[in-house]
């Protein structure tokens, strides 16, 4: 029944964010690369919110771009409309968020790995994994099967998912397309630990049943910025979105009801993501709170297809459309799709080392839900960086590992790989320890280089951005030597932004440097300021505002490269180091971490334990 | 030069409190430049300019304070015990002022070492043999358990209930902040300036209360550096006799034979008072008397309390009015002597000098218990409250400063008008210094924080 269809350098299981990253890395590294969707059109599929970005997941589509992945590229090519998020709350939290046309987003992803070199795109499930000496066996149901020297297991809520709306519950992958049900089996064969993760989605409801007379508009930001820094021509917005609350009566409705929920009725075991509950968990957690707030965001420009932003939930179809009916606007709404919960097999991340290879499983990666996170970024993020790592390792080349230090995608990772995840993992600003040099404004700066090293950013690209940071170099300097002289125009500038005249010559940077203001309130007196890239002036803005605590971070940064710099064996049995105590010597034997560095971070391991370890490498 | 180890660590070296000179080491690349931060050679020369195995004598200052006389000792990589530039100051001993200069050295660029970290950087930089890896490794993690155990006895007590409210409250507003920012689009409540520059006021007050508790209660527990002076012959060595009952200070008729300081402790009611007894305060020609005088002087200027003694029977000459001069806003308490003469005395000139006065004889043992209320009530040793909140350590007191330092900076950028995030950034450090004052590992507490205190979704 079975039958040998081809040898591949690296089979990636999943064609969703995670997936689609891995898949094209490795394919543009050169390495022959199949890639596997259980349905042709779910490519690239976006189950959840039809949007891309928000706080700290900007940052992530930033960085991913960054380094030659391709979730900003695509995102710009399908925006409905653009929001850089958290405008007044500091540089460091400023974030895009896309609302994007969710099909017209899967089709240009699908064709993008369609029209790849080094890339073939197949419709299959894929049942069993074998790992033999020096390569992998990747079998289809079918009977296909492959031989492969690396496998990134990329399969979202499709591994053993399962759907609960009330009291009803089946098998089956997001939006009604079938899971993955033998892997799991295999998965556990190799070795590896499974647990049940739960996540869920709001319905979709028909545009003209929504009475958005009275609803508040939402509209984006002019001109738009996009994502990617090869996005050259402006974009505009497309649509609106629209915010409503509900209501005591909502609240009524809900807790009437609340024992048809599976999460409270016990039907559902997996553990759900704390930071986006469904609303009957908002409800019963935070039963003070008078009422909720909801986003209603287009799917598409060729749909009428509305996203309920924050009304997920799991109750029996006829609770829901009930309680979706007490809201303001949504009297009359039209259930397109109901809201559901779904459960499904991931794997504990401890497992991973930091370029997302299985520690005891050479040439097996994860990327995505499967790793224990949520979200399209996280796992867009996750999917470039295995799919780079497992490209290096057939190539024999150095890993790609990025630490927490240089960006969001190394810290999403170390976060994962050493403190693992007991819900689904989200990526948060408060993440970092290293905010204020993490910027999404500053992406290109940290991660580019790394791109062209690793062969992901193209000379034209590359170029471009040398240019920049030849203007930004000449522009800092500029402003460095630049003595704005005390006159009446600038001193009525100063005092309309309430700051202090000046009475001497100051130069432009120190004038920057005052919180109150900016490049462009300095535009007036600024004469012979050149013509830039905005993202310039931002970033020298920032840098000069900022400069206090930059210096301050990037030393505690040196600090913890320091440490990162010492790699422990990746083997090693922490049980034969007779001065560690026992709880680090558990922990350490479960991470495995890959450096000193990283062997701080998990909770149990005490700097005495660090010192003994210290001591132990340089014997 | 091993990687890893780039801070520079201090740490008293010899048990506190046991033998006449205590030694603080300074182990590190800036080790030199720390020590030249607090100490000034008598012949002027800065101790980076001094060879390896060199010592120069010299005095501690605290920002201009001085604290003590020391030698320092230098020692230039790799020719040391832990292989790094090191500085040992060897200064008087008390536990006082040896731990009145480790925080000068602390605030002046070093931080805490290690349990056991001289000895780890000593075997790191291989000072020490390979054998002995083992033994190295079983004292670091002896001394870490040391440490655990003294971390985990500040769990219950007034300590910990100070520091977990401050904490707490920092948390609160780091989470606000951060469901704030995380989640722009729920309807998280606004974060005003005006609340946080109050939380994190009331957390800086909180701190501040715990770092000057920190000088009372070591001043209770390990005694307060008190200087008797006077001029010579004024009974001054017998009133410390009588105090320390003990004949350790040299009695005489003769003036000017009272030459060295000569420490002693002596418990009186809450106050514990470290005593020195001084040369007689008097010019003098006499050069090996002179020496004492100098350094009667120089003390003045860094010790806790001040005994000035006088003798009633007399009036006050030049060399009372000089000395009262020199108290200036040192605790100090006029200890009028002999009160069973008749009084001669200007008890009115001296009283507007220094902030108390006590008649008292010193061969009858009158006035001796207001003598006692007195100082009781002059070093705060009278309030003193067993069960307050104290800080207990040089580390801990390192954390509270590190926090408190924190708090500043994000009061700084409040008010300076920077973003929000910024602001973020200073509360977490301090929240961080506070978990590891406490012993808690720093993990996601902000995050969790978020969690469970903001309703976020989608």
């Amino acid at each position: 029944m079975s039958y040998f269809a081809g040898k591949y350098d690296v089979a990636v299981i999943g064609a969703g964010h995670a997936g689609i990253e891995a898949a094209l890395a490795s394919a543009r590294l050169g390495c022959r690369t199949i890639v596997f969707t259980i349905n042709m059109d779910a490519v690239g599929n976006c189950p959840c919110n039809p949007s891309i970005g928000g706080t700290a997941k900007g940052h992530l589509v930033r960085e991913i771009d960054a380094l030659g992945g391709e979730m900003g590229k695509t995102a710009d090519e399908c925006l409905l409309q653009m929001r850089m998020l958290n405008r007044g709350k500091g540089p460091a939290v400023h974030s895009l968020r896309a609302q994007i046309d969710r099909r017209k987003y899967s089709e240009t992803m699908k064709h993008k790995l369609e029209l790849q070199e080094n890339l073939e795109l197949h419709q299959a499930e894929i049942t069993e994994i074998e790992e033999l000496d020096d390569h992998w066996k990747v079998t289809t149901r079918m009977g296909a099967e492959y031989d492969v020297k690396a496998v990134i297991i990329a399969t979202g809520t499709y591994l053993g998912g399962r759907i609960y709306i009330g009291e009803v519950s089946y098998e089956s992958g997001p939006d009604g397309i079938f899971p993955a049900t033998f892997l799991g089996n295999s998965l556990k064969k190799l070795g590896l630990s499974l647990r049940r993760f739960k996540t869920g989605t709001p319905a979709r409801v028909l545009k003209s049943s929504i009475d958005f007379s009275d609803l508040e508009e939402q509209s984006g930001d002019e001109p738009v910025i996009p994502f990617s820094y090869e996005t050259e021509e402006q974009l505009e917005n497309k649509v609106v979105c629209h915010i409503s609350w509900t209501n005591e009566n909502t609240k009524k409705i809900i807790l009437d009801n609340i024992n048809r929920s599976p999460l409270y009725s016990g039907m559902i075991h997996g553990v759900g993501p704390r930071y986006c509950p469904s609303l009957e968990d908002k409800i019963v957690r935070f039963s003070d709170k008078e009422r909720h707030q909801l986003f209603i965001e287009p799917c598409g420009e060729n749909t009428e297809e509305m996203y309920l932003q924050g009304m997920s939930s799991s109750l029996p179809e006829e609770v829901q459309i009930q309680f979706y009916h007490s809201i303001k606007g949504l009297e009359n709404a039209i259930v397109m799709r109901p809201a559901y919960a779904i459960e499904y097999d991931c794997v504990d991340p401890l497992q991973m080392d930091n370029t997302l290879e299985f520690i005891e499983h050479k040439g097996l990666y994860g990327a995505g839900q499967f790793n224990g996170s949520s979200g399209y970024e996280e796992a867009a993020a996750q999917g470039l960086v295995a799919g780079i790592n497992a490209a290096l390792k057939i190539k024999g080349e150095d890993p790609m590992i990025l630490d927490r230090a240089g960006s969001y995608i190394g810290t999403l990772i170390d976060d994962l790989v050493t403190k693992g995840a007991n819900d689904p993992y989200r990526i948060m600003t408060s993440r970092s320890e290293y905010r204020l040099i993490l910027r999404q404004d500053n992406a290109d700066e940290r991660l580019t280089p790394i791109g062209r090293r690793i062969g992901l950013i193209s000379d034209k690209r590359y170029e471009k951005y040398l240019k920049k940071q030849e203007f930004k170099a000449k522009e800092l300097d500029r402003i460095k030597h630049t003595v704005i002289s005390p006159s009446e125009e600038i001193n009525n500038i100063l005092v309309s932004r309430e700051t202090s005249p000046i009475i001497t010559g100051v130069k432009l940077v120190d004038l920057l440097k005052r919180p109150q203001l900016s490049y462009e309130v300095l535009k007036p007196i600024d004469k012979d300021r050149p013509e830039l890239d905005a993202n310039i002036f931002e970033q020298i803005e920032v840098e000069v505002k900022y400069e206090g605590y930059i210096k301050k971070q990037l030393a505690q940064v040196e600090q913890m490269r320091r440490m990162e710099s010492k790699s422990l064996p990746i083997d090693l049995d922490y049980k034969t180091i007779a001065g560690l105590r026992l709880e680090a010597q558990e922990k350490l034997n479960k991470v495995h971490p890959s450096n000193l560095g990283q062997a701080a971070r998990i909770s149990g391991v005490s700097p005495a334990d660090i010192s003994v370890l210290v001591i132990w490498l340089s014997r | 030069m091993n990687i890893i180890e780039q801070s520079t660590i201090a740490a008293v070296s010899t048990p506190l409190g046991m033998g006449g000179i205590s030694v603080i080491r300074i182990s590190g690349k800036d080790a030199v430049s720390v020590a030249d931060k607090v100490f000034v050679s008598v012949s002027g020369k800065k101790l980076a300019d001094m060879k390896g195995y060199t010592a120069a004598y010299g005095k501690i200052y605290d920002d201009g304070e001085l604290l003590d006389e020391a030698v320092a000792t230098v020692f230039i990589a790799p020719n040391s015990y832990t292989g790094e530039n090191v500085v040992e100051l060897s200064c008087h001993g008390g536990m006082y002022i040896t731990s009145q200069v480790l925080r000068t050295v602390l605030d002046h660029g070093a931080v805490t070492a290690e349990p056991g970290e001289f000895t780890k950087r000593a075997f790191l930089n291989g000072k020490i043999d390979l054998t002995e890896s083992e033994a190295v490794m079983d004292i670091i993690s002896a001394k870490g358990r040391a440490a655990a155990r003294s971390a985990i006895g500040i769990k219950e007590g007034r300590l910990r209930h100070e520091i977990d409210d401050v904490k707490a409250s920092l948390i609160d507003s780091a989470a606000h902040l951060s469901a704030w920012a995380d989640y722009p689009e729920e309807d998280i409540p606004e974060v005003s300036a005006d609340t946080l520059n109050e939380n994190i006021t009331v957390a800086l007050q909180k701190l501040d209360s715990l770092l000057k508790g920190y000088d009372i209660g070591k001043s209770v527990k390990e005694g307060i550096d008190t200087l008797i002076i006077g001029k010579p012959n004024v009974g001054k060595s017998t009133l410390m006799n009588f105090l320390s009952g003990s004949e350790k200070s040299i009695v005489t008729d003769i003036p000017g034979t009272t030459r060295d300081i000569i420490e002693e402790t002596v418990v009186l009611g809450n106050a514990v008072l470290r005593l020195s007894d001084t040369a007689g305060l008097r010019e003098t020609d006499n050069p090996i008397e002179k020496i004492g005088v100098d350094r009667a002087k120089k003390r003045i200027e860094s010790c806790g309390l001040v005994l000035a003694v006088f003798d009633a029977s007399r009036t006050l000459d030049d060399d009372d009015k000089s000395m009262l001069n020199l108290i200036g806003d040192v605790p100090s308490v006029a200890v009028i002597n002999k009160s069973d003469l008749c009084i001669v005395l200007d008890v009115d000139h001296v009283k507007s000098k220094v902030s108390e006065a006590v008649y008292i004889s010193a061969v009858t043992g009158d006035g001796i218990d207001e003598l006692i209320a007195v100082v009781e009530r002059i070093t705060g040793a009278a309030e003193f409250d067993e069960n307050t909140a104290v800080l207990s350590t040089e580390r801990q007191r390192e954390c509270t400063m590190r926090a408190k330092n924190a708090l500043e900076e994000a009061l700084n950028a409040l008010h300076s008008g920077l973003t929000l995030d910024a602001v973020t950034v200073s509360i977490e450090e301090a929240i961080q210094a506070l978990l590891e004052l406490t012993g808690e590992r720093v993990g996601e507490v902000v995050v969790h924080s978020v969690f469970s205190k903001f309703c976020v979704g989608k």
